[in-house]
């Protein structure tokens, strides 16, 4: 005898579907990179390929193992270059937008130079910076050109965009241009500031990266971005993976702090930081 | 054409005028005529519904009792009492929307008026817990704007404007979005706040039977310019409650106020 009746969903199976998709989506990328990096060995072993020419994944592992003293040494300076860019074009943004939002006549001066200050490439601009400042200063300073935009804009773009309404009531209650700063436009711009920010970690990596290859030749840095290219002109190759690795594994880690302190800052009310069953 | 002006006098006559509009007129930069020229006069503790279809101008018209907004021409007088307490606004503002700060929780979105006032701590924190729970918010102090109804969120709204203790409630078509047993529960609870305080309070809605309702006094305005078409009082016993939505009079108040609404009529006076 056979019987037609289905057996009801418990909450244990009707859960899996979710939880495996979660899985899927970690395990994927993961296996992809796996089959990526054995390809890669694959090729190089099967092709009996010398490491100048490119180097086995295992060899850049073992030169990451061997060279951790001379890499982390320069993984710290840029992550501290990165850092001290990333803070001044945090602080230098966000005051600037505040600056143009209480001000009109600054806003129509000054806008237009941080307009082309953000377009001109700053690999053409890092050289000059060297000639004029101290080497440290001028990486820093890289950093903090390509890294205050975004905040500048997005800060600007989120104090344009307060409630009407909510400016009426505060003018209603006799707000003072101060009161409204704080209690009104600042909240109000928060996820677009954090947005900003998000942005310009990223950008500010890339500022101290490409200020330390412009200065390279100069000899005095000691960045990962300097690594590379000093493992260039030595046919270090595997030390390139190895600096490469790093500075994308700082980018991930930048970016992750980021979104992990926006979504923390902006959990309890916004719409970004909210799951999708609300 | 007089001095456009908005006027702060101390009325010391407790049955005087509250609010008094004289040939006020609005015309927005755009070149818009909104309002006007109109003549309005409220008097301390009346009801009063503004009326009519979008565009009457009427909601120009309470955002310039307001102060929101300066009038092209004429003069707005608000009559308050000299203020000695710091935190007290004489008048309070209800949005269309709830018009909450997203951010932060129901007790500090009812505080917002005093905390712009400098209002001491411990006395504020005795008015919001009176405004919370006259709107029956009590539970809901610590619970973020986004994690409330519609229904509930107006109440935040109302309890904000109420926190300051004002004498003039201003409130622009504050139940319009919300559903039609919110509304009226919210109706029912307006009334009874309105008879427990005894504010004066500036209804505008578009909706014939809420200000039927409501009001003790229903001004129907037409559109483009707005303008006062008619003037019809309400004369139903007090207290007003739910049975009064259902009788005779308030369908006949319905019908009065409809026709005068009616585009066949422009201009005309009803008594």
């Amino acid at each position: 005898m056979s019987s037609l009746q289905t057996p009801p969903l418990t909450a244990a199976q009707a859960t899996p579907d979710s939880r495996t998709l979660r899985l899927v989506r970690i395990l994927l990328p993961v296996a992809v990179l796996a089959v990526g990096i054995a390809a890669w060995e694959l090729v190089v072993r099967l092709n009996h390929f010398p490491p100048y020419v490119l180097p086995a994944p295992s060899a850049v592992f073992v030169t990451l193992v061997a060279d951790w003293p001379v890499l982390s040494q320069s993984l710290l300076t840029t992550l501290l270059t990165t850092l001290e860019g990333f803070t001044a074009a945090a602080i230098g943004g966000v005051a600037l937008a505040l600056l143009f939002n209480q001000s009109k006549w600054l806003e129509y001066s000054l806008f237009p130079y941080a307009v082309i200050l953000q377009v001109t490439p700053v690999i053409a601009i890092a050289p000059l910076l060297l000639i004029y400042l101290p080497q440290q200063t001028a990486v820093i300073v890289c950093a903090w050109i390509v890294g205050f935009f975004p905040v500048l804009s997005n800060t600007t773009l989120g104090l344009n965009s307060v409630d009407r309404n909510l400016a009426g009531l505060f003018s209603l209650y006799g707000a003072s241009r101060l009161q409204t700063l704080r209690f009104l436009k600042l909240p109000a711009a928060l996820p677009f500031i954090l947005g900003g920010l998000r942005i310009a970690g990223g950008l500010s990596l890339i500022g101290a990266v490409v200020a330390e290859i412009a200065a390279g030749s100069a000899g005095a840095g000691s960045g990962l971005a300097y690594r590379i290219a000093e493992s260039g002109y030595r046919l270090n190759i595997p030390r390139m993976f190895a600096a490469l690795l790093l500075l994308s594994a700082a980018g991930i880690v930048i970016y992750g702090l980021l979104a992990l302190t926006s979504h923390l800052v902006l959990r309890r009310w916004h719409e970004s930081a909210l799951g999708k069953e609300n | 054409m007089a001095e456009p002006a908005a006027l702060t006098e101390t009325g010391p006559d407790p049955s005087g005028p509250a609010v008094s509009l004289r040939g006020v007129t609005k015309v927005y930069d755009s070149g818009v005529a909104a309002l006007g020229p109109i003549d309005l006069e409220v008097r301390k503790g009346e009801f009063v519904s503004l009326l009519g279809p979008s565009g009457c101008g009427k909601s120009t018209a309470l955002r310039l009792i307001a102060g929101l907004n300066a009038p092209t021409s004429g003069t707005v007088r608000v009559f308050r009492p000299v203020v000695g307490v710091r935190g007290r606004h004489s008048v309070g503002f209800v949005f269309q929307e709830p018009t909450l700060m997203p951010w932060t929780s129901v007790r500090e979105n009812v505080r917002l008026p005093l905390k712009l006032a400098h209002a001491p701590a411990r006395e504020a924190d005795a008015r919001i817990d009176q405004a919370l729970a006259q709107m029956g918010l009590a539970e809901f102090a610590d619970a973020y704007p986004r994690e409330l109804s519609g229904g509930m969120k107006m109440r935040v709204s109302l309890a904000r404007a109420l926190v300051t203790d004002p004498d003039i409630l201003l409130m622009d078509e504050p139940f319009a979005a919300l559903d039609e047993i919110t509304r009226f529960r919210l109706n029912n609870d307006l009334l009874a706040l309105w008879r427990d305080l005894r504010k004066t309070v500036i209804f505008v809605t578009h909706s014939v039977f809420e200000s039927v309702y409501l009001s003790q006094r229903v001004i129907v305005m037409t559109s483009r310019p707005g303008r006062i078409a008619a003037e019809i009082g309400i004369e139903t016993a007090e207290p007003r409650a739910e049975d009064f939505r259902t009788s005779v009079d308030y369908a006949g108040y319905c019908r009065k106020v409809s026709n005068a609404l009616a585009p066949s009529h422009p201009g005309q006076h009803s008594p």
